[in-house]
């Protein structure tokens, strides 16, 4: 197990180091330059834009940039951004709780609503609730984020009032729900049916059959034979799915108006601040390595017949 | 965004539900079963009777409507409600804030919407079939290279990969937007392939074309890629309607497609600001989308329902 | 280093940590929930200043709403846009050239240091300094000495102005290169305010709490959150506030805060997103307020580009008649614009009523007019414009007037932003017209002519050059008399007129809404809110 974990994160290294070089390099070829952009449509002096971004070293070559900003990251600097002068760190560690929030806000809901969906789906197989629940996944699937969350605008707040129309307080868990439902809604319709089919299959199988036959009580056979085998590609797929969560709520936090790192991306993107766009890049890559990495630990406990060497 | 960013695949093909090709060894006879079955289903029918009419829309606009989807007359800014009455008049579904008819631009949004879906999803299929190919069958040290560039490619999140790529172009036209999907959204099918390749390999006429002296490129072509056709055609259909979505979302963000080419993204951007007053505006192409992204997913549920000799 | 370094991966971790596990603590510490706000203070949604603050290199409207409440120089404008003395007892000059400034004493500033000449002197010459990176270091180009501070290339040769002298410490003489009558005018801009003598040993730690002589003092600012000051109990300007203090509270959007404003939580947005614009009266009534000031839009030729080269200006005056502005600005634009009636608003000093009809809708004569200039190259034009600033919905209804009513083709350009769009001006890339227009520096008709049109102007970037029009800047320029200048400056823009640099659209007005909770809420002509002024009920 701990030779196998440590493999695993010894073939992380090349995968995070590849990502941030390539994230860097887009925002090196990026046109528009940050440094001039201070001024904006004023004069601006070239003698002061060369000294400054000689001061912020954007004048080397992109490897040695890359150098410097990875030698940094490695002693935990994430850099400095170039308007406001801030950590980039200081940033992150604002912005990113909020979206790490909304994110677990929406991870849970996909996993409490989508496993329930599809298993009832699944005990029902090609009966008409199930074909409801299908029919259901089909629509949430095919309706991009940003539409339903302007849906949910409408409705929600200017037709029923419920709430406000975007999210007033960041911190607030509460104004928090409806960006998270919205953000959940895909990978919702995907879990369903990745339970539904798992439940279905699995149903048929031996081991099931050996269980009713056994005389166990049927919550048993439902609560632990079928659903711990029938959640082992939900697990996978939810493994994948924090780290694109994440990205997603680039959309979702701009529709709601929540402060989290997708705004903040955003902005910085607009801004070129690179740093900062690396920064947030690297921070998700990390959690979607992570969550791999987790999800194939996760293997061994579900599946008895799976063990690490 | 997810639907985007988050592979279809596991859905569709799930660990233990990998179609294996190898199982009908007569590829012809998978084919044809599953046209058969293909034929009858309402799924199918649906999902056809919708393509064929958003491909009229792409061709041949002028069929739906009259009105241009540029002209505009501010006296109707964001005139009237839809007259749900008037079938295929310029004032079907009212008029948007520079005055043009929502309908026309509905019309004519599908154009740029199915290019980048279908443009997208050929290339990618075509270039991720062939590293997939390549990685699965020769295996070793090529294997290992092309597997951990793709994890690479994997590790960047979709969304936010494509937002930098596109802010570097000036024009963002439909074949620039085209480009970034491509870029980062290869890796899928890759996989995919790559997994359906080691699978085929392993079968028994494949090593008996093996022992019979067969070139390598013919055990490729003859044997290799129609067996593990099935599989990425099955994610390459269910990923079209997610590039439909990803151009949708792009556009909406003001990074994906530009002005003056007409996208239902950049018409719920801007109807975004009428929300309050006119919904019509934006909820108008926004179901212009959905119905599109629904019409390619139906598709890829069909075919994979009739490609997956298990579920049958 | 490494201490410090690893302290900060700690705290990160940490405030993750407690996002994640503790759900508590979330919703009363909110930036935006109304129980922070101290008694008699006014909030209002003014979004996180971009840099440090520093007066010297301060220049977003973020930052300028601290620097103002902060600080307080030689003169300053009322809200009409009228110039009056503040700190200074008198800003004299016989020639133009050597200006003499008497303070009024007792003055002092947040920390008890009195203001004296050397504040003034040593803030200067410091901005001046090209090894400070001050963004507003060209505003002391005119000041005698400047170029061995601030050299073309290179290190400061020195590290003072020569032309700034001392006489006692409260008199201080300024020389300039040349005459320069509107100096008092520019005198008016928070980049000459004085510095206290902390400062220039820990620039840093001042741009993150500042300490000024305004009739504000700094208590806190949390980023991304808000900038809190203090009414200053020690101001001697006749600007007192008439509240107790500001929060200058961040919003990721005025969405956000036009919500917060009718739930009553916040006080004042000073702007209205589009989407409010339509419902603005019907939720504010008279409370909603649209009050122009002195920012004008305009669509700029690119004087270099196929469209436009050596293009005869009855082809622009022909667009120019072929844009409908009223139509526009009353439905696009919800009336957050005013249709241009010149090449400047209508409060700015010098403003005049030109002979021309060239800002009328006349489709006819629009068409004619082009026709008689020779067309326009490929009968298509193009408006370059940044697709984060709001500008694609006007942009795309100037387009459709000018099509429909000339049939010249007319398509937006869209640059993803404005770091592309300045891009492709630099680099002279602008297809036919760009996205131009200036916000006031000082409410005088030359900072709207000199700087666009002048052929040296560095925000000339369409390469618009006419020595008839150079010559009239020059003659005002020497004049000594501000009303000379004022006049030389007129007759160049009616010059303009026929040359058409560019062509005006419209002026800009500010749409503020506030709560009953607050009264005197006026704008300056900058477009800001006068926050000095705003009383509390």
């Amino acid at each position: 197990m701990g030779r196998y974990v440590a493999r695993r994160l010894l073939q992380m290294i090349p995968v995070f180091i590849g990502s941030t070089l390539l994230i860097f390099c887009m925002m090196y070829v990026l046109p528009g330059d940050p440094v001039r952009a201070l001024w904006g449509e004023q004069s601006a002096d070239p003698a002061q834009i060369a000294a400054l971004k000689h001061q912020l070293g954007l004048d080397l070559p992109l490897w040695h940039q890359y150098w410097n900003y990875l030698t940094g990251l490695f002693q935990g600097d994430f850099g400095t951004q170039i308007a406001s002068q801030r950590p980039v760190a200081d940033v992150i560690a604002q912005a990113f709780p909020v979206t790490l929030r909304l994110t677990i806000f929406a991870f849970v809901f996909t996993v409490v609503a989508g496993v329930l969906l599809g298993l009832i789906a699944g005990l029902r197989a090609d009966k008409a609730l199930d074909r409801v629940v299908l029919f259901f996944t089909l629509l949430l699937i095919s309706v991009p984020s940003f539409v339903l969350g302007f849906l949910f605008q409408y409705l929600f707040a200017f037709k029923l009032g419920w709430v406000t129309p975007t999210v007033q307080d960041s911190e607030a868990w509460g104004q928090l729900l409806l960006p998270a439902i919205v953000l959940a809604g895909l990978s919702l319709a995907y879990v369903t049916r990745l339970t539904r089919t798992s439940v279905a299959e699995n149903l048929r199988a031996d081991y099931i059959r050996t269980a009713v036959a056994k005389g166990l009580p049927h919550r048993r056979v439902v609560g632990v034979h079928l659903l711990r085998n029938s959640l082992i590609p939900v697990v996978t797929f939810l493994g994948t799915d924090v780290g694109s969560l994440m990205a997603g709520a680039v959309v979702t936090e701009g529709i709601f108006n929540v402060q989290g790192i997708g705004n903040a991306i955003f902005e910085a993107l607009n801004r070129r601040e690179g740093s900062t766009v690396v920064g947030i890049v690297t921070l998700i890559v990390i959690v979607y390595l992570v969550a791999s990495l987790i999800v194939d630990l996760l293997y061994a406990v579900l599946d008895p017949r799976i063990r690490y060497a | 965004m997810p639907e985007t960013a988050t592979a279809p695949a596991p859905v569709v093909l799930g660990k233990n539900q990998e179609p294996a090709p190898g199982q009908s060894p007569k590829g012809r006879s998978l084919w044809s079963d599953a046209w058969r079955d293909l034929r009858r289903k309402p799924l199918f029918i649906i999902s056809a009777v919708l393509i064929v009419l958003l491909l009229a829309m792409v061709f041949f606009p002028g069929l739906f409507t009259s009105a241009s989807p540029i002209d505009a007359d501010l006296t109707k800014h964001f005139q009237g409600e839809p007259n749900y009455g008037h079938f295929f008049a310029p004032d079907w579904f009212g008029y948007d804030g520079q005055g043009r008819s929502v309908w026309a631009r509905m019309v004519y949004g599908a154009r740029a919407s199915v290019t980048v879906g279908v443009v997208v999803t050929l290339v990618v299929t075509i270039l991720g079939g062939i590293v997939g190919l390549v990685a699965g069958y020769f295996g070793g040290w090529l294997d290992s290279l092309l597997s951990r560039v793709t994890d690479i490619f994997q590790g960047i999140p979709f969304l936010l990969g494509a937002m930098v790529v596109l802010t570097s172009f000036a024009e963002r036209k439909v074949w620039v937007v085209s480009a970034a999907l491509i870029f980062l959204g290869w890796t899928q099918i890759a996989r995919v392939a790559r997994g359906a390749v080691i699978t085929v390999k392993q079968a028994d006429y494949v090593h008996a074309a093996k022992s019979l002296g067969a070139s390598t490129s013919r055990i490729m072509f003859r044997h290799i890629v129609p067996n593990a056709l099935a599989p990425v055609i099955v994610i390459a259909t269910t990923a079209l309607g997610g590039y439909i979505g990803a151009e949708a979302t792009l556009s909406y963000l003001g990074i994906g497609l530009a002005d003056p080419t007409v996208s239902w993204g950049i018409d719920v951007s801007s109807g975004k600001d009428a929300l309050r007053t006119a919904p019509h505006v934006l909820i108008s192409p926004a179901i212009m989308v959905s119905i599109t992204v629904l019409a390619f997913i139906m598709l890829g549920d069909a075919v994979r329902n009739a490609l997956d000799p298990k579920s049958r | 280093m490494r201490g410090s370094r690893s302290v900060k991966w700690a705290a990160l971790a940490a405030t993750v940590a407690m996002a994640a596990t503790a759900c508590g603590g979330g919703s009363g510490s909110g930036g935006s929930s109304a129980a922070g706000k101290p008694e008699g203070y006014v909030s209002i949604n003014v979004n996180e200043p971009q840099k440090p603050l520093v007066p010297g290199n301060t220049n977003e409207t973020q930052g300028a709403y601290a620097i103002n409440s902060l600080f307080t120089g030689l003169v300053k404008y009322t809200p009409e846009g009228k110039l009056e003395n503040a700190n200074a007892e008198s800003v004299t000059s016989k020639d133009s050239k050597t200006w003499t400034v008497k303070l009024k004493k007792g003055w002092k500033f947040h920390n008890g240091e009195d203001v004296t000449s050397d504040s003034y002197i040593d803030a200067w010459n410091w901005y001046a300094n090209i090894a400070n990176n001050q963004q507003n270091s060209y505003w002391f180009s005119d000041i005698k000495g400047y170029d061995d501070v601030h050299p073309e290339k290179g290190k400061a040769k020195k590290d003072a102005m020569s032309g700034l002298k001392k006489v006692d410490d409260h008199t201080f003489t300024i020389e300039l290169t040349h005459p320069v009558s509107y100096f008092k005018e520019k005198l008016g801009y928070y980049t000459w305010t004085p510095l206290p003598k902390g400062f220039f040993k820990d620039p840093k730690g001042y741009g993150q709490k500042p300490v000024g002589n305004g009739p504000y003092e700094f208590e806190k600012w949390t980023h991304k959150k808000l900038v809190q000051v203090k009414a200053w109990k020690g101001y001697k300007g006749d600007n007192k506030p008439k509240n107790k203090g500001v929060q200058f509270k961040a919003y990721s959007g005025y969405e956000a805060s036009y919500q917060d404003v009718l739930s009553k939580n916040l006080d004042i947005s000073p702007q209205v997103a589009p989407k409010d614009l339509a419902k603005r009266k019907s939720d504010f009534g008279d409370r909603a307020l649209d009050e122009p000031f002195a920012a004008t839009q305009q669509i700029t030729p690119a004087f270099y580009s196929k469209s436009f080269k050596d293009v005869d200006p009855k082809v622009l005056q022909g667009l120019s008649m072929a844009i409908d502005r009223k139509s526009i600005t009353k439905t696009v634009l919800q009336g957050s614009r005013v249709p241009a009636t010149g090449f400047m608003p209508e409060m700015v000093k010098g403003y005049q009523k030109l002979d021309t009809d060239i800002f009328d809708y006349n489709p006819s004569k629009a068409k004619k007019l082009i026709k008689e200039g020779g067309g326009v190259p490929g009968n298509k034009v193009a408006i370059q414009f940044n697709a984060d600033g709001g500008h694609k919905e006007w942009v795309t209804a100037v387009c459709a007037s000018i099509r429909k009513a000339t049939g010249v083709e007319c398509v937006g350009d869209s640059k993803p932003d404005f770091q592309t769009e300045l891009d492709a001006r630099d680099a002279k890339q602008v297809k036919s017209f760009y996205r131009g227009g200036w916000v006031a520096d000082y409410p005088l008709n030359v900072n709207f002519l000199k700087e666009l049109f002048d052929s040296k102007a560095q925000a000339n970037y369409g390469g618009f050059k006419d020595p008839k029009i150079d010559e009239l800047f020059r003659k005002g320029d020497k004049a000594t008399d501000l009303d000379a200048t004022v006049k030389d400056y007129q007759a160049a823009e009616r010059e303009l007129v026929k040359k058409m640099p560019s062509i005006p659209l419209w002026d800009y007005a500010a749409n503020v809404v506030h709560t009953d909770a607050v009264d005197n809420v006026k704008i300056d002509f900058r477009g800001d809110v006068v926050m000095t002024d705003v009383t509390v009920k």
